[in-house]
């Protein structure tokens, strides 16, 4: 197979939609046949609105939800249907990270027992060993060995953060998925957030995926981005090419729709109409036609296929 | 530094304003000890003008909304000093049944944050509106004082009112308002909710509407249809808009005038343009520099927003600031006239354009 690190063939995953009987009445498409690849060392953006199935992506990669159908080889290795025992042991080198990880420690543990606890789960090292390691990450997000003695309460967000972020690398993992990391920060905050992930990217010659809807932040963070609409990659391909030079409709209309500082008001020119479809209800043919500026006939009928057009891979008929 | 008080006001008063905060105070008694959410605040609203309130989560933005509109959590909340007057009269001082009857939902309308939790979950959107405008509308009489809440409303004026909210439904481009109108506010997906807040709050005619983050729940291209919206629908109808955000794009395409807050204190206040092509307060400055560029380096603002129950004396900013002197933290630098309608609150204002710190 080719080098990449993490490969999904055609992912599926379905949620069943339950009336009050307990019987399933439809289907919601979160994810609906996903292929991309991520390469070692790179950062991979997916981009899309609420609801587009990025955050069930990156749980489904996770093994948070189990796939329907479709691949998902990690390290040139199938992890989607392997046995819990199995899968556990991907997590050394799989991890992942909520909006807030200050938020998922322990308030009752101090920090030096959160971050010791993925050592003695997942290693074999001596105590002397792990304090040693422990006090290497702690250093590197930017924390002093004093604050091992604290209790989560006892630290600002700021370094609650951090400390999340130390215990997701004590066990050096090759892969972090970022779920949207920092939604709801204000942008001073933001950029010393992003500065740290890239430095630690640097250290730890770590892959990044980052699932956001702010395309500013991927467009400073990531090299290639993926956009999600319903379930569905529309677009992927090199950062710097996407924003130049959009080829989907729905890339045009989101990078459009992106208040901009500096000249005119973008959203005196924003012409997209409507909302996103229900996602328990998606169009036929083509998912965006419903609100595409540019929809035919041949729309409704068949569904484009992702192609190469001019560096980048669109799912459209009329790119 | 020469400015004189003299000037702003004199600077000030050219701008025939609508709304003006002077030196307000408010602090928040809490278990800890006393916070100074606002320290002196001024803020003019001018008719038809929309102005962007900006700054970081904590700098007293939604307090300076709240005080406004009188609806400071009543326990908890303490006016210390300044005032707020609103076309000429003062609203600290009045009572609140004059308020009520006068002020807030009439002249005064407001658009929330968050459309999901505004609603009533129980009742059709007909008669969430039609309950407002029973009391609000520009057709019923001001002073109801005294009167039940078991006051008929009127057949007459229900038949017009009904007929004005039909047509502000039109007007925020809710498909279908009629059918609309029967059905309940789960129906509604975050972006249709947000246009009936929209057309509640145009409906009493207010002079000023206070919208509190009104976009941030949104997704970006909804997002993008509400501020065209907005913004043509105020501009039609000569309405001025207070406009919260902690989103300086969001403030970018809004605003005719923005002013930035940091830590209970106002720090820059100037026209949009000058705004964020050449502010002159560093925080300004530096604030605008976080902004993720597409190839320019991350720039953060080193250090922590501080705690408001021990906050920096002086100008708040001083202590991560890059150009702070003694002179910074014996005393709050007092307004300085830039130009007519830009005014900064520093010791030591830069006169660059903003690309010269990149």
């Amino acid at each position: 197979m080719s080098d990449a690190l993490l490969e999904l063939v055609d992912l599926v995953r379905y949620f069943p939609i339950r009336n009050a009987f307990g019987r399933r009445v439809a289907w919601l498409r979160a994810l609906d046949g996903v292929s991309l690849s991520v390469m070692p060392g790179e950062t991979l953006g997916l981009v899309g609105e609420s609801g587009c199935g990025k955050s069930t992506l990156g749980k489904t990669v996770m093994g948070i939800y189990a796939p329907m159908a479709g691949e998902i080889r990690f390290a040139g290795r199938e992890i989607g249907h392997l046995p819990k025992r199995e899968r556990r042991a991907v997590a050394k080198d799989l991890q992942y990270v909520y909006q807030d990880p200050g938020a998922s420690l322990d308030p009752r543990w101090k920090v030096v027992h959160s971050l010791h606890e993925p050592l003695k789960i997942h290693t074999t090292l001596s105590r002397a060993d792990r304090e040693r390691e422990v006090s290497a990450i702690l250093a590197a997000v930017g924390l002093p060995d004093a604050h091992l003695d604290l209790y989560p309460h006892e630290l600002s967000g700021g370094q609650q953060r951090r400390v999340g972020l130390a215990r997701i690398l004590t066990l050096h993992p090759r892969m972090v998925i970022l779920d949207e990391p920092t939604s709801g920060l204000d942008v001073s905050v933001q950029a010393s957030v992003l500065k740290l992930f890239r430095s630690l990217q640097a250290a730890f010659a770590l892959t990044y995926v980052f699932i956001s809807h702010d395309l500013a932040v991927v467009r400073a963070m990531c090299a290639r981005i993926a956009v999600m609409y319903l379930g569905k990659i529309v677009e992927l391909g090199d950062t710097p090419a996407v924003f130049e030079k959009p080829r989907h409709p729905y890339t045009q209309s989101l990078l459009a729709a992106v208040p901009r500082i500096g000249g005119r008001r973008v959203t005196l020119d924003f012409a997209l109409e409507g909302e996103p479809p229900n996602p328990r209800d998606v169009p036929s043919g083509c998912r965006f036609r419903t609100r595409c500026p540019l929809v035919q006939d041949v729309c409704a009928v068949e569904e484009p296929p992702l192609r190469e057009v001019g560096g980048q891979r669109v799912a459209c008929h009329f790119a | 530094m020469t400015c004189s008080i003299r000037d702003f006001a004199a600077a000030r008063r050219a701008m025939a304003e609508l709304l003006s905060v002077r030196d307000l105070r408010v602090d928040f008694v809490t278990d800890r000890g006393v916070a100074q959410v606002l320290d002196g605040i001024n803020l003019d609203v001018a008719a038809g003008e929309v102005v962007g309130l900006v700054g970081e989560s904590g700098c007293g933005k939604t307090t300076l909304a709240r005080a406004i509109l009188g609806i400071l959590p009543a326990g908890a909340a303490r006016v210390r000093g300044g005032a707020v007057r609103f076309k000429g009269k003062d609203l600290l001082s009045q009572d609140a049944a004059t308020l009520n009857d006068e002020v807030r939902g009439r002249a005064i309308t407001f658009i929330p944050q968050d459309p999901f939790t505004s609603f009533s979950p129980v009742f059709s959107v007909q008669t969430q509106i039609m309950d407002l405008m029973k009391w609000k509308s520009p057709r019923a009489a001001a002073g109801r004082r005294g009167s039940s809440l078991f006051q008929r409303y009127p057949r007459e004026r229900y038949r017009a009112d009904h007929a004005s909210v039909l047509e502000t439904l039109r007007a925020v481009q809710l498909p279908e308002p009629a059918r609309a109108l029967r059905r309940l506010p789960h129906e509604f997906s975050g972006g249709q909710r947000q246009r009936l807040m929209i057309a509640m709050a145009l409906l009493p005619r207010p002079d000023l509407i206070i919208a509190d983050e009104p976009t941030t729940a949104l997704d970006v291209t909804i997002q993008a249809q509400i501020l065209r919206l907005l913004r043509a629908l105020v501009k039609e109808r000569g309405v001025s808009v207070l406009f919260t955000t902690h989103d300086l794009g969001t403030a970018h395409e809004i605003c005719d005038r923005v002013v930035v807050m940091y830590a209970g204190q106002e720090m820059e206040d100037a026209p949009r343009d000058v705004f964020f092509e050449r502010p002159a307060h560093p925080y300004t400055r530096r604030l605008l520099a976080s902004v993720p560029s597409a190839d320019g380096p991350l720039r953060d603002i080193p250090g922590e927003v501080p705690s408001l129950i021990a906050a920096p004396s002086g100008c708040r900013f001083h202590p991560r600031c890059d150009y702070a002197t003694a002179e910074c933290g014996a005393g709050r630098p007092a307004p300085w006239v830039v130009a007519d309608t830009h005014v900064v609150r520093c010791h030591h204002p830069v006169d660059a354009p903003i690309e010269a710190d990149a």
